[in-house]
């Protein structure tokens, strides 16, 4: 007989889960007037019987101020009794730490289910409190609720959410003479994401001769089993391929053609290649795109390691475990690289739809609201959990993220340039090391999330490829092997992500030229998976290694120690093929050169339109005060603290530089500092870049803007401009044209024009890409709908400062500092944040004078090492009018300003100046005694355009002379801060 | 000199190690970092040291509450070479005169397992729950210490400045008596204040709406202290937020005095 247990706060005490689902409720049903109250239950269910109760509330009462109920309603004084809890196979982590605590107790293992149960005191309708538990406590992709009254939960049955499978493990070979469009649908049908064309080339592998004959031998038919096909299609993927950047494509402009053999070779790796050449013995790249993420050198004894990824897809169907998979899935990238990296920092990027949308939400889409409270949590989870600071990021704003909001996360790690005698970042593996498989368990979760992410979200997108990531596991498996890679007791690590086992040893078997999985050994969360299903599977959590066969003792006896589940299941071989078996049969033999190198190459079509649209004549404020607040207002420009305080942005002791700065430790920081290794003062700069607004006039000068964004921020806190290296991250609408994409080409051709920009900027700036990831079908088709995010990119910038206590950050320090603005202001407001409040996009999109901007970061960085700026930020979304208030009232200190003081390359109003967002500028206060020194080393690029005042207002003067924007700081922060103060 | 040895105890989430070993070595100790199982499996022994540090993290990520894992842990999990509990022998440890801290997640596994406040041990009759916004969060705090406090780790400090980084972290008593013989015992060593150092009850300068404003307590002898602020997130001048505001940078973090005190203690003693 089953327990089911509750355990809630004693009457009285305030309950303040309660009162934030109460806030969450009535943001979400704005419209619910009632007085509400609700109080938080946390439910356990047992599947096991004998159990005494004294073991049961040691487990999971704090007797101080919660009381406990045990096969009973702890109380029946409710309206409404809502329970959510998880379907069956999702990961519940509190489950698991459940179970895990009433062993510690009893010594028996009993499965322990968790439940959130919410009573609602008020006036409600059961249709009413149905609709708060569906659209507002519950997501039905992956969580059950029941909706009770108060005498229904007298007779409530405990529900267990085990996974009853009552399937026997088979393979199945798939027939592959098949038409065309019966070719099609296949792939359609199994989440396969091939075209019929390449649906083609794995039918006439199989048909060839010599191909048969070799898979005879093995006792394999000659129809491909399922195994081969789901291996293949995870293999040649988008997500894990990249076709679109390594397609044959032909560009169009203005009626002059281009053949542009692949968009990564000829723009991305090339500009690298080009830098690192150039830089010579300066070079400062140790490994580039062929690893899990880019290493650069950080000193003498460390590299630094960086990688950026996005969770997209799954974010829109499970915003919670859709980001918190995001965040400890790219931790694996770093901590996969070479043979293993210390994370030493999270960043975060995340675009959404306006949180307070009222439209109508197509089906399957969650309110922007839902999402944005869902990623932040999933993040801050993740984050948190797993120690690593969340120290730098952004969030965008544009309804066109209603079709898919953007979920883009980072994590840098550090590690010693040599470990035992050999280079870390390099990985060997060699004939006979065995495959061992690390950290969590495999389920059902996460299967065709590779191909599942390179389709676009629709009505029945996989449900399957949803789930929850579980930091805690995580940190004990890298805890793990963070000793085990010191000790010297692997030769090689790759974490398992998109493809799972398949995608991981898949690409380790090419160092050492095959491998045999034994695909009956993996550990399984619960029986009755097929085998193509264990070797798929994105379960999270997991490592695969190459381990001696003399080192394996060793390796087994501390994983079991430090409780991490490590088994072997096969061998890296020189066999040539990627072979799997199961059981006593092979079920997969697979040539390694055809897995990887079979593809063909995708030919696609490109053509540039350039945009129609011209400037207006800019629209002039009635009230200059009034527009400056509601520009301060705006979701793009508001203050992110709401989020950013959320997120543990100091932990392992080395934050310089915070993402919140200034004398109340709330202005917005252009960039982070912190220092890795804590008995040195030098220090590791990240920065991030992203504009997609103006990708609506050219993706070009979008793309040259995110750089320079990147950039300028990283050296307004003091980076150093010659040891920089960035990585990109698209993310695009899909740009390949077909019936249903027919501005597809159009699409494609602001692609190319992104990568061109990255080659010809990146080049300018000596800053090389060293890793990137591309994702390509951010679109949104539902009920004839279709959304198409705006073509987006994130430029992450990583690099160094060499002495941490000559950092600068945003906030003006002191009255009497002189204020000077570096760069000259052009009227560019094209797809500004100033043009958005009109409703209009118009034509003059900011565009970078890379050359000027370098001289000018150079001297930037002069000027910090020399002590001679107090403060420094970066002007971009809203102008040098957003960036002045910003800088005031982070240091709550005044500023008075002078239009005319300001250098403009041609006829500019006011209000252009004010709100022109003319890249590469920076805003810096000066103390009076260091006036001289610096004006000396910036000249005429550096423009005195006022100073710090004693009063707390932001005063600017006309360029006719007079007052045009007088205003307390405390009415201007307040603007600020209200927006996403949730 | 006597070498004084700091025990730094990572795994199962625990994630603020590094900086904590790193705090007890500026104050002049060896610090060694253990993960719990070497413990467990004895292969290192707490009563080997003369410092325990607990620090924080996201034990068993916090599933059933912070530490509550944790405190079953220490009780029921028994080290394979003696067959002793972990809780007996941090009993053991304390009883040899030596010094425990624990911050945040520490913190919380100290009171879940009853070592704070102590009399007896193995009583929990305090707790921190819940911030009363419900949000993790990361902010800098002013903590002011009671000069008449029992509490080793406190001496000498007027107030601080250092960051929580909780969810939970409110500090409740079972009784109005328990409360009581914190406040007659001066137990509860740091408070946390407004600008001018008193306790206060106002968020955001009490971050968690604990009672009494308690930021930290120690048990009767002044040797268990544990404490929501992070001391080794403040061992560089620089980890200050507004430390480019300052005219001059001091010579180390606020947070330093806490390892200090202890290690200037112990000197004393071993």
């Amino acid at each position: 007989m089953p327990y089911r247990v509750e355990v809630g706060l004693k009457p009285g005490l305030f309950d303040a889960r309660g009162e934030r689902t109460k806030r969450q409720i009535l943001h979400a049903f704005p419209s619910l007037s009632i007085d509400l109250k609700i109080r938080c239950l946390d439910v356990y269910t047992i599947d096991a019987s004998g159990l005494n109760d004294e073991w049961i509330s040691e487990a999971f009462l704090d007797p101080v101020v919660q009381d406990i109920a045990i096969n009973e309603p702890l109380t029946r004084d409710f309206d409404w009794y809502i329970e959510v809890g998880y379907k069956p196979g999702v990961t519940d982590n509190v489950g698991k730490s459940a179970t895990y605590t009433l062993k510690l107790i009893t010594s028996n293992e009993s499965p322990v289910y968790s439940a959130r149960a919410f009573l609602i005191s008020g006036a409600l309708t059961r249709e009413a409190a149905t609709g708060i538990a569906r659209d507002c406590l519950a997501n039905s992709l992956i969580q059950y609720f029941r909706v009770m009254d108060p005498d229904e939960i007298r007779t409530v049955q405990p529900q267990i959410s085990v996974v009853t499978l009552n399937h026997t493990p088979s393979v199945q070979d798939v027939s592959l003479t098949l038409s065309d469009s019966e070719l099609a649908a296949l792939s359609r049908e199994r989440t396969l994401a091939l075209t019929a064309e390449e649906m083609k080339v794995i039918a006439s592998y199989v048909k060839d001769p010599l191909v048969i004959e070799e898979r005879k031998k093995i006792g394999l038919a000659d129809k491909i089993t399922d195994v081969e096909l789901e291996c293949l299609a995870q293999t040649w993927s988008e997500h894990c391929k990249h076709k679109i950047f390594n397609a044959e494509i032909t560009y169009e402009e203005n009626g002059r053609k281009e053949q542009i053999s692949s968009l990564f070779k000829s723009y991305i790796q090339r500009s690298t290649a080009e830098i690192r050449e150039e830089a010579g013995a300066d070079d400062i790249c140790v490994s580039v795109f062929t690893d899990n993420a880019g290493v650069i050198r950080f000193n003498d004894e460390h590299n630094l390691v960086f990688k950026v990824e996005t969770h997209n897809s799954p974010s829109a169907l499970d915003p919670y475990g859709g980001a918190l998979t995001g965040i400890v899935g790219v931790n694996r990238d770093p901590f996969g690289t070479g043979i293993g990296a210390k994370l030493i920092f999270n960043t975060d990027v995340f675009c959404f739809a306006d949180p307070f949308y009222s439209g109508t939400l197509p089906p399957k889409i969650l309110h922007p609201l839902r999402i944005f409270e869902g990623v932040r949590e999933g993040v801050e989870h993740g984050g948190n959990k797993s120690g690593i600071p969340t120290v730098n990021g952004s969030i965008v704003f544009d309804d066109r993220y209603l079709g898919k909001p953007l979920v883009y996360c980072g994590t840098a790690g550090i590690m010693p340039r040599v470990i035992n005698g050999k280079l870390s970042h390099e990985k060997t593996i060699l004939p006979g090391d065995l495959i061992i498989m690390a950290g969590g368990r495999i389920g059902k979760d996460g299967i065709h999330g590779a191909t599942f992410s390179s389709e676009e979200l629709h009505e029945e997108s996989p449900t399957s490829a949803v789930q929850i990531g579980d930091p805690i596991t995580q940190k004990k498996l890298t805890d793990f092997l963070l000793r085990t890679r010191d000790l010297g007791l692997y030769r090689a690590l790759t974490d398992n992500g998109a493809g799972g086992l398949s995608s991981s040893i898949g690409e380790m078997a090419q160092l050492s030229g095959g491998c045999r999985i034994e695909l009956d050994k993996p550990p399984l969360k619960y029986q009755g998976l097929d085998p193509w299903e264990i070797l798929l599977s994105e379960a999270q959590e997991r490592m695969t290694l190459a381990v001696p066969g003399e080192d394996i003792e060793a390796f087994l006896a501390l994983s079991k120690q430090m409780d991490v589940e490590s088994t072997v299941i096969g061998t890296f071989t020189d066999s040539g093929y990627f072979h799997c078996t199961y059981g006593d049969k092979t079920v997969a033999y697979i040539k390694l050169d055809f897995l990887h190198n079979g593809l063909p190459k995708m030919k696609l079509k490109a053509h540039w339109k350039d945009w129609s649209e011209a400037d207006p004549q800019t629209p002039v404020p009635a009230d200059h005060n009034a527009k400056l607040e509601e520009m301060l207002s705006r979701l793009n420009i508001c203050s992110k603290e709401y989020i950013v305080r959320q997120y543990d942005h100091e932990v392992q002791g080395g934050s310089i530089v915070k993402p919140l700065v200034g004398e109340n430790c709330d202005g917005p920081s252009d960039a982070a500092v912190i220092r890795p290794v804590l008995d040195s003062l030098q220090g590791v700069v990240v920065s991030n870049g992203i504009i997609p607004r103006y990708s609506d006039i050219d993706t070009f000068h979008m793309t040259a803007c995110a750089l320079d964004e990147a950039l300028r921020n990283y050296v307004c806190v003091g980076g150093n401009p010659e040891h920089w290296a960035c990585l990109d991250n698209f993310c695009w609408c899909d740009p390949v044209a077909s019936e249903k994409n027919p501005d597809g080409e159009y699409k494609l051709a602001q692609l190319v024009r992104t990568n061109k920009a990255l080659y010809e900027y990146t080049k300018i700036y000596r800053c090389p890409l060293v890793s990137g990831k591309d994702s390509m079908k951010n679109d949104y088709v539902g009920q004839g709908i279709k959304i198409s995010i705006p073509p987006t990119i994130l430029i992450s910038v990583i690099g160094i400062i060499d002495d941490i206590t000559t950092a600068v950050t945003m906030d003006i320090k002191k009255p009497g500092d002189l204020i000077y603005l570096l760069g000259m202001t052009g009227k560019e407001l094209g797809a500004s944040e100033y043009f958005a409040t009109y409703g209009i996009i118009g034509s003059s999109v900011p565009r970078v004078d890379a050359q000027g901007a370098l001289k000018r970061y150079k001297r930037m960085n002069e000027a910090i090492r020399k002590g001679l700026i107090r403060s420094a930020h970066d002007v971009s979304d809203g102008g040098l009018a957003v960036a002045l208030a910003e800088k005031a009232f982070a240091g709550s200190v005044g500023i008075s300003a002078d239009l005319s003081k300001v250098a403009v390359d041609q006829d500019l109003n006011d209000t252009e100046i004010l709100y022109s967002e003319t890249q590469s500028r920076i805003i810096v206060s000066v103390a009076p005694e260091n006036a001289s020194a610096f004006e000396q080393l910036f000249g005429s690029d550096a423009r005195r355009i006022g100073q710090a005042i004693p009063d707390r207002e932001l005063l600017i003067q006309s360029r006719r002379g007079g007052l045009i924007i007088d205003s307390p700081l405390s009415k201007l922060k307040a603007s600020w801060k209200a927006t996403l103060d949730l | 000199m006597t070498q004084i040895k700091a025990l730094v105890i990572t795994g199962f989430g625990t994630n603020c190690e590094t900086e904590m070993a790193h705090a007890c070595r500026l104050a002049g100790a060896v610090s060694e970092i253990a993960h719990l199982s070497d413990i467990l499996k004895g292969k290192i022994r707490i009563n080997d040291y003369h410092f325990l540090n607990l620090p924080g993290g996201f034990l068993d990520g916090d599933d059933l509450g912070s530490a509550q894992v944790e405190s079953v842990r220490l009780k029921h999990a028994r080290i394979e070479t003696t067959g002793r509990t972990l809780f007996e022998e941090i009993v053991t440890f304390f009883q040899r005169g030596m010094l425990i801290l624990g911050v945040c997640n520490g913190f919380q596994a100290l009171v879940k397992s009853g070592l704070l406040p102590g009399s007896p041990f193995g009583k929990r009759r305090v707790s921190l729950i819940f911030n009363d916004s419900a949000k993790f969060e990361d902010r800098w705090v002013r903590v002011a210490a009671d000069p008449s406090s029992p509490c080793i780790f406190t001496k000498g400090i007027d107030h601080i400045y250092l960051p929580v980084r909780h969810g939970e972290g409110k500090f409740i008593c079972d009784t109005e008596s328990t409360l009581d013989e914190i406040r007659n015992g001066r137990l509860a060593s740091l408070k946390y204040a407004d600008g001018s150092s008193e306790p206060t009850m106002t968020y955001p300068s009490n971050p968690n709406g604990s009672a009494d404003a308690i930021a930290g307590i120690c048990d009767q002898t002044g040797r268990i202290f544990g404490l929501m602020p992070h001391p080794e997130a403040f061992t560089h001048p620089a980890n200050h937020p507004g430390w480019t505001r300052l005219k001059e940078l001091p010579s180390k973090g606020e947070g330093m005095v806490i390892f200090d005190n202890a290690v200037q203690f112990l000197r004393g003693i071993v």
